[in-house]
């Protein structure tokens, strides 16, 4: 079998099972996992730039933010549909990557970490600032009423589920299309040799600012979907723990693999669920499974997977 | 035709005079080998002429273009290949991706990669992850990726520096194979390798020119004898 065919019957095999899943889930658990899907959306996001292009950023939470707000205040106060409002999402997504990506791509390494932690932190303390827009920490509810795309009802789980299968699937496809094509391909020499790289002639800053824009554009869709799929637009997503999230879970899931974040995010949501009904000293558990895992899995789950026995993994 | 010109070519660093005035000319099809003791500038040099340093003062010229204020991905649009003095290759790709990537960006297509390798004889090892290679085959790896672009200058920093007796002897002939192509600019230390591949050799010291001339010459200038065994 060829390995193109392998890529496509892992990946193919995991949306299909998403896909009837939720014919067969319990409400609790198909609940969890529309919110998982989405949230897999924006560490893919992050993997194109961490995984792949070997940039840590430590400031995705304002690319997800930048999506939500983009959708959720043209929705309160220009009374955008949902559609429009989630064009406007992708929009500020990529106007904010862009000019973030010019901007911190200047610096690398650890100065790239620090500069990007603190345009984020600039994102939350300005959602903060204009709270006679945003409400601020307390944020706001986007009514049942406003979240109907093309008359379907997104508060309703089971197209809830649907949208968010669907962006799950966009993202993944564009991840496996993306590190299947020569764009990608360099992107990966980028990260395993940057000054080789440019001395066979590419541009690498240019492609460099190409990957933050897709990542930051995707995680605005993320960001801008999970507003709206679930009803609730605040300022806790734009801060710092919604830029630790994605680099978590992507390290646990395998960076630098397609499936890898949403194995991450799967493990590390249902982690806290479990232990949290277990003890309320849940974050203990968490944290020690954390531990062994990147003792024994410093690649993730499915980095581990690939060096032990699936060496073709995209 | 002259290919590659410098004019009052210098870099400073804090004082240092690494590169002073370096007029150089290398005319299309050479072979010309770049020599000098550690120190002379020669890496610095290089670096200028392929965009990898900024120089202090001074211009290059690439096909009678001025290059100097162009970046080093520019150059090698132009038809410039570059091979480091210290390894460089992708160690966790595949020997194949490795000259695929260079191939691409310089629009070689069809069969290149699988002729490039050939020439330096790695196309048995073409599946191989080039981390795995040993350091002979490493340096000859970066060889194919400079040689699949099929540049019309092609720079080799110290190629021969740590590989065998038999490789060398192999290198030799294919960088005489491939005169015919392409200007070649070495930068070496084996003498050996020097008088037997280049058509003239340019000497930097301290930075400046201390000769140029064929092969023969250089080794009987007294200058050049007095800079690599010192005159006290």
């Amino acid at each position: 079998m060829t390995e193109a065919r392998k890529v496509l019957i892992l990946h193919g095999g995991l949306l299909l099972l998403l896909f009837v899943l939720q014919f067969v889930l319990p409400a609790y658990h198909h609940g969890n996992l529309a919110r998982i899907m989405v949230l897999a959306s924006f560490a893919m996001a992050y993997n194109i730039m961490f995984g792949y292009t070997g940039l840590l950023s430590l400031g995705h939470a304002l690319f997800f933010a930048a999506g939500m707000y983009g959708m959720a205040l043209t929705m309160k106060h220009l009374a955008f549909t949902p559609a429009p409002a989630l064009l406007a999402g992708l929009a500020a997504g990529l106007v904010v990557s862009a000019v973030i990506g010019a901007l911190a791509l200047r610096t690398a390494g650890v100065a790239f970490m620090i500069v990007t932690l603190m345009f984020a932190q600039a994102g939350y303390l300005a959602v903060l600032y204009f709270g006679d827009w945003t409400r601020g920490d307390e944020g706001f509810v986007i009514q049942q009423a406003e979240r109907v795309l093309w008359g379907l009802d997104l508060s309703d789980p089971t197209w809830r589920y649907f949208a968010a299968f669907t962006l799950f699937s966009a993202c993944l496809l564009i991840s496996l299309a993306l590190v299947r094509r020569p764009f990608g391909r360099t992107l990966i020499a980028i990260r395993e040799n940057e000054e080789r790289a440019r001395m066979l002639g590419y541009d690498v800053f240019a492609m460099k600012l190409g990957a933050v824009v897709i990542s930051g554009t995707m995680a605005a869709a993320a960001g801008a979907s999970y507003g709206l799929l679930f009803g609730y637009a605040g300022a806790s997503f734009a801060s710092v723990q919604y830029s630790i999230f994605p680099l978590l879970w992507v390290l646990l899931g395998g960076a630098g693999t397609v499936i890898g974040p949403f194995l991450g995010t799967l493990f590390m949501f249902y982690l806290i669920d479990l232990s949290s009904g277990i003890t309320t000293a849940y974050m203990l558990i968490a944290g020690v499974v954390l531990v062994l895992l990147t003792l024994f899995a410093p690649q993730g789950l499915a980095g581990e997977v690939r060096r032990r026995v699936w060496r073709w993994l995209p | 035709m002259t290919l590659l010109s410098t004019r009052g070519l210098s870099k400073h660093f804090a004082g240092l005079r690494a590169v002073e005035a370096v007029d150089f000319d290398l005319p299309e099809g050479e072979v010309r080998a770049l020599i000098g003791p550690n120190g002379a500038g020669k890496t610095t040099f290089v670096g200028m002429l392929c965009g990898r340093i900024a120089p202090s003062e001074g211009r290059v010229t690439f096909d009678g273009r001025d290059i100097t204020g162009l970046p080093a991905h520019r150059r090698i649009g132009l038809g410039m290949a570059y091979t480091f003095q210290i390894t460089s290759i992708f160690t966790g790709l595949p020997v194949r991706e490795n000259v695929a990537l260079a191939a691409r960006r310089a629009g070689q297509g069809g069969d290149a990669v699988e002729r490039a390798l050939g020439r330096v004889g790695l196309a048995d090892r073409i599946d191989q992850e080039a981390g795995d290679l040993s350091y002979g085959h490493q340096r000859l790896l970066e060889i194919a990726m400079g040689l699949v672009q099929a540049p019309r200058l092609l720079i080799l920093d110290e190629p021969a520096q740590g590989l065998a007796d038999s490789e060398i002897a192999d290198f030799k002939a294919l960088i005489r194979d491939l005169a015919g192509e392409a200007t070649v600019l070495l930068i070496e230390h084996n003498m050996n390798v020097v008088m037997e591949l280049a058509d003239r050799v340019t000497v930097l010291n301290f930075g400046a020119v201390l000769a140029e001339g064929t092969p023969q010459e250089i080794h009987e200038n007294p200058a050049v004898q007095a800079a690599y065994l010192g005159t006290g």
